[in-house]
């Protein structure tokens, strides 16, 4: 039975990270990962088959950074924001030290022109660590979206 | 838009323009369904490595047709429109799967694994009353049938008996290009599916225009990875239905054709270079290289970087573009991580692949209201030949070339 300070800290920690794609603090999005980290962002069919690749893969702090700085600095694509809607995080037993979580999301995309659209639901499959300074961070996060289908591009992270 | 804005006595002479409403009238959405897709053309359908053993399916789609392939009884494949000729229902409702035999849901009709119709349930009737006629023939009826090729592992069916056997058809040059990349079995790394705001071919041509790639994709100009000052070329088959471009590792030293512009950014850096890491794995100069297929295939070899794409019509102004990551069965654990670290360059979220997927839709916007307006073709001259540059919109010159001679306009 996971204590319910883990629990109340894991949901903490995601309501901070979808916080802070959603006001835009994207810069501050890399501080949620340990280093080395993975963060992948897939498919529940590309799971179900064993497809090891995403549409984004990053294993270092770094190649999140560069999500970022490509994402301001490189990539065209029209203004827009998400809306995540979080579930309640399902603690599994953690292993080696870490947390193992599962958490249901759903994002809302907001065009410059207004159209809203349900863009994107899943899961979160996380495992957690702690830091140097106590607090939470994601070693490793799976995005596993319930479509395979992405309207057009995913600038953002999810 | 259901006004008739057809203006083919327009078109202009040549292939240097291409009038907007080819984009936007679904007569000619219409029209392509029946002229192209099942017509004279190699559609492709699928890799073999979906279909490995006897029984096995998978789904897919020639233009807006849904197609079954599946692994016959002697090791071959065939393919069927997924129709029953029943009632029109689908014969199968998942991606993929193994069957002995494939059952319609809606009346139970069967169908052997390459689409004949074998049985069809209460035929004869119960306790002698109902059933079809005697002189129904099962043989007279079945979902339409598709010619199968492969090559390399990718599998492509026609509905048409006119199409010229597949390397004919593509040429020797573009063949040898698939030949190239896919020189050895497959493993699929992963799949994703990118709705598109537009009409399909603003896409194939998107895919053929060596122009745009280092001017609207920073990433590419900024890393190095593909400029128009790079060597490299465009090769374009002599009817144009097939396509190859390709960039050659950079040239020494510095490169100063691209001062002053926007993809010109000289202050980004990346923070984990480990992206742009790469093995020589065809051992050529060949850095980067696009073919495609006419009417929607494209085969991509960015560095380590390997995906089929397919391309389906969805309406007029939408398109599905399916992804199928790719690496060899042998690839070796580091080659393998490399591959899937390229991936972020490709996709719905790739650092090049994302501009990609949204200029259609900026065109499709661009043009509503350009039905009696065209767009200019004209980089490196009028014709649809092999160049020795790639600041040249000959390969887009050749999709309409081929587009125009299925089409009869």
């Amino acid at each position: 039975m996971p204590d319910a300070d883990t629990l109340f800290r894991v949901a903490a920690l995601n309501t901070a990270y979808a916080a802070c794609i959603d006001a835009d603090r994207l810069e501050d999005w890399p501080a949620f990962f340990a280093d080395p980290c993975l963060y992948k962002v897939t498919t529940a069919d590309n799971v179900r088959m064993g497809y090891a690749a995403g549409i984004i893969y990053a294993d270092s702090q770094g190649m999140l950074v560069d999500r970022i700085s490509a994402l301001r600095e490189a990539n065209i694509y029209e203004r827009q924001r998400y809306r995540h809607i979080l579930g309640m995080p399902l603690l599994h037993p953690g292993r080696d030290g870490l947390i193992v979580a599962e958490t249901s999301f759903l994002v809302v995309r907001t065009m410059r022109d207004g159209q809203m659209d349900l863009f994107v639901t899943g899961a979160y499959h996380d495992k957690i660590a702690t830091g140097p300074g106590g607090g939470l961070l994601y070693a490793e996060r799976i995005v596993v979206c319930d479509s395979q289908r992405f309207d057009t591009l995913v600038a953002i992270p999810l | 838009m259901d006004q008739a804005f057809l203006q083919t006595e327009t078109w202009p002479a040549g292939l240097t323009r291409v009038p907007y409403w080819v984009y936007r009238d679904p007569r000619i959405a219409q029209d392509e369904q029946t002229r192209i897709f099942q017509g004279p053309v190699w559609n492709y359908l699928c890799l073999e490595q979906d279909v490995p053993n006897q029984g096995d399916y998978r789904t897919s789609f020639a233009g807006t047709m849904p197609v079954v392939v599946a692994r016959t009884e002697d090791g071959g494949l065939a393919a069927f429109e997924n129709r029953c000729a029943h009632r029109g229902a689908l014969i199968c409702l998942d991606d993929a799967g193994s069957v002995k035999d494939f059952h319609c849901v809606y009346h139970a009709w069967r169908y052997d694994l390459r689409g004949n119709l074998k049985s069809v349930a209460f035929r004869h009737g119960v306790n002698g009353r109902g059933g079809m006629p005697d002189s129904f023939c099962l043989e007279d009826h079945g979902p339409r049938k598709l010619r199968v090729t492969t090559l390399c592992g990718l599998v492509f069916g026609t509905l048409s008996d006119d199409t010229p056997d597949l390397e004919t058809w593509l040429g020797p040059q573009v063949t040898a290009r698939i030949r190239r990349v896919l020189h050895k079995p497959v493993e699929i790394l992963g799949r994703f599916t990118q709705p598109l705001p537009n009409n399909w071919k603003l896409y194939m041509e998107n895919v053929r225009d060596t122009y745009h790639a280092s001017l609207l994709h920073l990433f590419f100009t900024t890393f190095n990875i593909t400029r128009l000052s790079h060597g490299g070329g465009v090769m374009v088959s002599e009817t144009g239905v097939g396509h190859a471009s390709s960039t050659m590792a950079p040239p020494m030293g510095a490169d100063s054709s691209y001062a002053g512009m926007r993809s010109d950014h000289q202050g980004f850096r990346l923070a984990d270079p480990s992206l742009l890491t790469e093995q020589d794995e065809f051992h050529d100069d060949i850095r980067l290289q696009i073919l495609t297929v006419f009417p929607g295939f494209v085969l991509q070899q960015i560095h380590n970087a390997i995906a089929v794409r397919q391309v389906l019509p969805r309406g007029v102004a939408q398109t599905d573009l399916h992804w199928t990551y790719l690496g060899f069965a042998n690839d070796t654990p580091d080659l393998r991580a490399i591959r899937i670290k390229q991936a972020n360059l490709v996709g719905p979220a790739g650092f090049v692949s994302m501009e990609d997927g949204a200029v259609g839709g900026f065109v499709q916007r661009g043009i509503a209201s350009a039905d009696m307006e065209q767009s200019v073709v004209e980089m490196g001259g009028a014709t649809a030949d092999t160049a020795e540059t790639r600041a040249t919109e000959a390969s887009v010159r050749g999709f309409w070339k081929a587009w125009r001679g299925f089409m009869g306009i």
